[in-house]
């Protein structure tokens, strides 16, 4: 049985090419980045010709790249590093119900330093209201922080209008967006959204876990999350990751060649398993936006009266990989927080799956999972039902 | 170079079997002491283990699972000549700590060819420390220290503290069993009291993906791991009951659907023990615990074989299991919540008062050697070690 891998929200398969050059680098680029003689110099070398490759993709200057050990140290530098850096100017933030934990955990950690945070609401299309979020805006709010891609539901927020909104409520105030769903799936444009922050990550473009970026807008002041040898312009001090680092830097590169062509390519494969589910006739509920809407790559799906950790362990034993839109724990039920943000109600959240695409998922691949899923509904329908 | 001298006590009433016992014994100290360049003696009535002094935490901390242990004590070892033991026992004391004023001289010989006999002994010793350390006195009844001296053949040993060990027999010694390892609290429990009466085993279970989550899977190894300290390496044998659950769900009212799985874990495991030469069953069971294990329920599920059931368990009160669950560091892993997860299958009303002639009645409608067939070409080993 070949393996059809749906999970590439959570993480995504390394590019052979992103392999072969990050093994070449643990041999032979050993050296400390910050050492003087060329082994070092090698090195640096190699960490910045990945700084290169991630700018280009963001279009921005290389020497605003920090890179980080992925998505959750970027978010918690932005988040944290500016909120704090800027208390003097005020002590509000901005954010929403459904960002990724690695967001929502440091606004609850930065309440407890005494800052104030608002939590926008989002509609049963994981949309906020951008007039609500004006009204949110006052002299004193230092941050907002926005994803740009929800990673269970795949709406795409219009980032284009937030950020010029923001900076005419206040143009202090600094604009964080979190691209690690997005970059190179999506356009991302720092500058025409007038964003100051942006995270990514590389684990989720086919790059190695452990390597990540923030960028920081020219002239933004930030506190460090850790103090040390002052690597990464003083905002991430420790020794780089070097081969983590190339081989982001080139997964980046590899996922934004002809990155029209691989998003349509998702959005084609996202659009058949949809038909194919449809056709099966089996009884689903979308969660979230219109799929034609969202992310080319993320489907939310619910199956009224079945748990989604039997679907998946089920779909799990003919090794199709998905994930479940919430954590079933016998106990301790724990509903994803983005389904209950956008209004599911009973059942639906412990009974949803999110398959999430990549352009190297084929459409018979899909085709075949789509079928599986199906199958898999029938076959427990039959237990059950007795 | 440290000493530790390790005594055995109930083996040594074994009479005949006494030699095997030994040298059960003796193979699982090798086998745990393995990688600490540690030598085994073996004397009459005791083992003693000498390792390097770095060597001596993780040694004690071994000894302390070895089964078939009474107590151990690390030792200062010294020779015959008076005014060496008189230092000896100096040395020792002054490293007491403070607050230990009251003590006494429990000297012995074995050596009965020794110039001082032990009443002399202690005398001797008794008044040399009390000479260096003015603030110390002698109490013979419950003193805070007792210094045990032992004069042997070749030499001294000295030694403040006896070091209790589990007590038992030497995992081993007793045969060997198949444990039904569920992952809950209570079989990883009753497999070490086995291992504490001298048993060996292999470990099954059975999982029921993808009903169930492949991590409940793996927390049943990390468990094996926990109680493969105590002993030796666990094989592991796991059977998918899936297409059994699945049948019986088909065939079967709900409320008698654990009875009956029960019974055909039973039977796998009989199997299971025929293809390994394994003698008798251990399980978690517990009386009145839960639906399947009322007496009626246990009587019912036990009909299912005619191998022998040993339950360690059957009286103890969950507070009992769970204490000693802590003890041998199975507690954690046992409560992660991955074992229920998905359990779409157990019923809200199980029966408590099961009759065998009903149970029997529904399992005429299945084909059992076919599902007992289907389910062992599930079997998965794995050696945890």
């Amino acid at each position: 049985m070949k393996e059809i891998y749906l999970d590439n929200s959570a993480t995504t398969p390394l590019y052979s090419e992103v392999i072969d050059l990050m093994n070449r680098v643990q041999e032979q680029v050993f050296g400390n980045p910050s050492a003087m003689h060329e082994k070092g110099i090698a090195a640096e070398k190699v960490i910045d010709t990945a700084r290169r490759q991630v700018a280009r993709v963001l279009a921005v200057s290389d020497q605003e790249i920090v890179f980080t050990s992925g998505g959750t140290e970027a978010n918690n530098l932005a988040i944290c590093g500016s909120a704090r850096r800027n208390r003097k100017r005020g002590s509000h933030l901005i954010t929403t119900v459904f960002e990724h934990p690695s967001v929502l955990n440091c606004f609850r950690y930065l309440e407890q330093e005494g800052f104030t945070v608002s939590y926008l609401p989002v509609n049963q299309d994981g949309l906020i209201d951008l007039e609500m979020l004006q009204c949110e805006i006052t002299s004193a709010t230092t941050l907002v922080s926005i994803m740009h891609v929800n990673n269970e539901i795949g709406s795409v927020l219009p980032l284009a209008a937030i950020g010029p909104l923001i900076k005419i409520k206040n143009p202090r105030t600094l604009f964080h967006l979190d691209a690690v769903q997005s970059f190179t799936k999506l356009p991302v444009d720092p500058l025409g959204w007038q964003a100051d922050l942006i995270s990514c990550s590389s684990h989720k473009i086919h790059g190695p876990k452990g390597a990540g970026c923030l960028w920081i807008r020219k002239g933004t002041l930030m506190d460090p999350l850790f103090h040390g040898g002052g690597q990464e312009l003083g905002m991430r001090s420790g020794t780089e990751n070097t081969a983590a680092i190339a081989g982001f830097g080139l997964a980046a590169q590899l996922s934004e060649n002809d990155q029209r062509d691989k998003t349509a390519k998702m959005m084609s494969l996202k659009t058949a398993f949809l038909r194919e589910i449809e056709k099966q006739g089996i009884t689903f509920v979308i969660n979230g936006p219109n799929p034609d809407n969202a992310a080319p790559h993320i489907l939310n799906l619910a199956f009224p009266g079945f748990k989604a950790e039997l679907l998946l362990h089920s779909l799990e034993e003919k090794k199709i990989y998905v994930s479940a839109g919430s954590a079933c724990h016998s106990r301790h039920p724990k509903p994803s927080h983005v389904l209950n943000a956008i209004g599911l109600q009973d059942d639906l959240p412990a009974s949803s799956l999110r398959f999430s695409f990549s352009a190297l998922n084929s459409l018979a691949e899909v085709t075949l999972a789509a079928h599986e899923t199906a199958d898999t509904i029938r076959h427990l329908k039959s237990l059950i039902n007795q | 170079m440290s000493t530790i001298l390790v005594r055995y006590g109930e083996i040594a009433l074994k009479g005949r079997n006494r030699g095997q016992f030994e040298q059960q014994l003796h193979r699982n100290l090798k086998g745990a002491l393995q990688n600490l360049d540690a030598t085994i003696i073996r004397h009459r009535g005791r083992f003693s283990v000498h390792c390097p002094d770095a060597a001596l935490q993780k040694v004690t901390m071994r000894l302390g699972r070895i089964f078939g242990l009474v107590s151990f004590s690390p030792v200062y070892e010294t020779v015959h000549d008076i005014e060496a033991i008189k230092a000896a026992a100096a040395a020792i004391v002054k490293e007491l700590p403070s607050g230990n004023k009251t003590f006494k001289i429990m000297a012995r010989r074995s050596n009965k060819d020794y110039p001082y006999n032990s009443p002399e002994l202690n005398q001797i010793l008794g008044a040399h420390l009390l000479q260096c350390y003015p603030d110390l006195t002698v109490q013979l009844d419950d003193p805070s220290s007792i210094l045990e001296v032992e004069i042997g053949y070749q030499n001294t040993y000295l030694y403040l503290e006896r070091i209790p060990g589990p007590g038992g027999l030497p995992v081993g010694s007793s045969g060997r069993a198949l444990l039904l390892l569920s992952g809950g609290i209570d079989s990883p429990v009753a497999g070490w009291l086995a291992m504490k009466r001298g048993l060996s085993f292999e470990a099954v279970h059975f999982h029921s993906f993808p009903l169930t989550s492949k991590r409940s899977q793996e927390k049943v190894v990390d468990l094996c791991r926990k109680l493969m300290l105590y002993g030796h390496n666990i094989p592991l044998h796991e059977v998918s009951v899936t297409k059994i659950q699945e049948a019986l769900r088909k065939n079967c009212p709900a409320d008698l659907s654990v009875i009956l799985l029960r019974r055909m874990m039973l039977r796998l495991a009989e199997k299971l023990c025929e293809l390994r030469k394994l003698k008798v069953l251990v399980t978690g069971e517990n009386l009145g615990q839960v639906a399947s294990q009322t007496l009626d329920s246990i009587d019912v599920i036990s009909k299912a074989t005619r191998m022998l059931i040993l339950r360690p368990l059957i009286s103890f009160d969950k507070l009992e299991i769970t204490a000693i669950a802590e003890k041998i560091d199975t507690y954690e892993t046992s409560i992660l919540p991955y074992e229920d997860c998905c359990t779409i299958f157990v019923p809200a009303s199980p029966v408590t008062k099961p009759k065998l002639a009903v149970i029997e009645r529904f399992e005429q409608n299945l084909d059992l050697d076919l599902l007992l067939e289907e389910a062992l070409e599930t079997l998965e080993t794995q050696i945890i070690k």
